[in-house]
């Protein structure tokens, strides 16, 4: 049972849809949140919202899908929030839109697609998880997609970097499996955000979930993670509970 | 010694000096494993290491580097200043910055700038400085406009992950606790699961050398480090049980040393010949010249005949010193 109170959580893509929500729970939970986002001012908004509603915040303006900013997110993150004790890797890149079927997908779109759905999340992973073992103590939690394991024509890009990214979870919880760190993979399902109006712009706002209520029960998975497989992939819509 | 000149791109062939018992062995970082018992403790410094060199001019443009040493306020730092040059040019070679007066102001860019709020008595160069950002906007800018300490040995600029260890956390340190730049987690797992137990300290490892004679003299300066209170209790059953507490680095022993004379927060303890170590029983280090304020440090572990035998071996057998240099184990 994870007690967020006081915890430092790292969310990227924190300034909109799913992150923006999680960081908002987050932070309602009691948690020192830190968030990653490439847009200033979306993201101050966000820092601003937080605080004035008791919680504590910061704001940092990096690019995932860029090597160099690795250490200064961790940086940034661990000298103001205290190491990180959940990372939420939530920044995702569509690709191309509209979405484009693979022999008319551009390389450089692929390219940028998986650096920042597989090789970010692989960075970061790889710069908080140390601590995390010698510590006792982590989670983290790689937000996936459908489309990593459906065969959806035209999410190539998307859907190889999100399936790359659940094995890299699967294989990242087998090498640490007794070391004291949880991660978890997660289908968040169809939210109301601007990336799924982006990728179908004719989808039905109101059958979509909403990104509090799925960032609701991604909170509720990682408090109750020592009870769940390490390295597991959920669905957030099926997901019920322990 | 030879210096390393680069950060290694192959760990495994990183050697270990065995100091035990007055007797030295050659091995190899990857036979770590097998210098270590089942109950022993060793005890990491998980500093990353921060940009902490800001190019900077005052109100003449006179150009000038500062290199951070600690934080002391929300936005007031120690720094030592260097003159125009880089860091191709070794620290005693390089030019002396210009004098300030209190309040001065430098800029390090536009937003960014600091205001001397005075010298330290050891020296002119080791200034207080105020910034005019805090917090997150500090934190920003510190990372946007700095790099980290670099040295006049090395090939190439240092890059940020390149001086970083595989369990950095927070950054503190201003230069690298480079006794832990050979651990890779194939080789910590291996070890946790031999029963050798690896806990954290965070330790604001300080400048390594500042060519000013005075300031290096003082070396190191104080430092600011916090110890879980997991990590001390660890120390207790180690101690306890019979196990050995093993620093990782000289950082460690400053740490921990420090804890057992009941201090917090920040140290200002030098340890050195006669100095009776309370916590720690073995020290994993890099490969240390006579002149480096480290080497005072192994006065606490080895009596002066070892430490010189144990010199002459790194010199005749072409072990690499420095950051990324050779490693030794030092167990008592």
């Amino acid at each position: 049972m994870f007690d967020f109170n006081g915890k430092s959580v790292l969310i990227t893509g924190g300034s909109r849809g799913l992150g923006r929500a999680l960081a908002l729970r987050f932070s309602a939970e009691g948690a020192k949140v830190a968030m990653v986002a490439r847009r200033r001012e979306e993201l101050d908004e966000v820092v601003r919202e937080i605080r004035e509603r008791g919680g504590i915040a910061f704001g940092i303006v990096a690019d995932v899908g860029d090597k160099e900013s690795v250490y200064p997110i961790m940086g940034q993150a661990t000298a103001l929030a205290g190491p990180v004790d959940v990372l939420i890797n939530n920044a995702s890149a569509l690709g191309p839109v509209p979405l484009q079927l693979i022999p008319d997908t551009d390389c450089e779109d692929f390219e940028r697609a998986l650096q920042v759905n597989t090789i970010g999340p692989f960075r970061l992973i790889k710069a908080v998880v140390g601590s995390m073992v010698l510590r006792q103590t982590g989670v983290i939690v790689n937000i996936s997609s459908d489309a990593a394991v459906e065969a959806y024509p035209s999410w190539g890009v998307y859907g190889a970097s999100k399936a790359a990214l659940d094995h890299l979870t699967r294989i990242a919880a087998a090498e640490m499996a007794d070391a004291g760190v949880r991660f978890l993979s997660v289908d968040p399902g169809e939210m109301d955000t601007l990336m799924h109006a982006q990728a179908l712009p004719d989808a039905a706002p109101s059958s979509l979930q909403s990104p509090a209520a799925v960032a609701e029960k991604i909170v509720t998975m990682i408090r109750q993670s020592d009870r769940i497989a390490n390295g597991s992939r959920l669905i957030a819509p099926e997901w019920r509970p322990l | 010694m030879k210096a390393a000149r680069a950060p290694r791109a192959d760990k495994t062939n990183v050697k270990l000096l065995v100091v035990k018992d007055g007797m030295i062995e050659d091995s190899l970082i990857e036979r770590l494993p097998d210098h270590l018992r089942p109950g022993d403790l060793l005890v990491v410094n998980d500093a990353a290491t921060m940009p902490a060199s800001l190019p900077a001019r005052d109100a003449r443009n006179n150009q000038m580097e500062l290199r951070l040493t600690t934080q002391l306020d929300e936005r007031v730092w120690q720094a030592a200043v260097f003159g125009a040059g880089d860091w191709r040019t070794p620290t005693e070679d390089r030019p002396s910055p210009p004098r300030f007066a209190e309040g001065e102001e430098i800029m390090i860019a536009p937003n960014f700038r600091a205001r001397v709020r005075g010298e330290d008595q050891l020296s002119g160069r080791l200034l207080n400085l105020e910034f005019n950002l805090s917090g997150e906007e500090l934190w920003r800018n510190l990372y946007r406009h700095g790099k980290p300490v670099q040295y006049s040995y090395l090939e190439d600029e240092l890059k940020l992950w390149s001086v970083q260890n595989v369990y950095s956390s927070r950054p503190w340190a201003v230069e690298m606790p480079s006794a832990g730049h050979a651990l890779s987690w194939r080789l910590l797992l291996k070890l946790i699961r031999k029963g050798v137990q690896i806990v954290p300290l965070t330790h604001g490892a300080g400048l390594s050398s500042t060519g000013d004679v005075k300031i290096d003299l003082a070396l190191p300066l104080a430092e600011r480090f916090e110890i879980p209170p997991s990590t001390m209790e660890a120390v207790r059953r180690t101690t306890a049980g019979g196990g050995r507490v093993i620093a990782v680095g000289t950082s460690v022993v400053r740490a921990l040393e420090s804890a057992g004379m009941g201090l917090s927060g920040f140290t200002t303890l030098k340890l050195g010949p006669g100095y009776e170590r309370k916590i720690v029983d073995g020290l994993l280090t890099g490969t240390h010249d006579v002149s480096e304020s480290h080497y005072q440090l192994l006065r606490a572990f080895l009596p002066e005949n070892v430490l010189a035998q144990l010199s002459q071996h790194l010199e005749r057998q072409d072990y690499l010193t420095h950051e990324f240099g050779d490693l030794c184990l030092i167990l008592v």
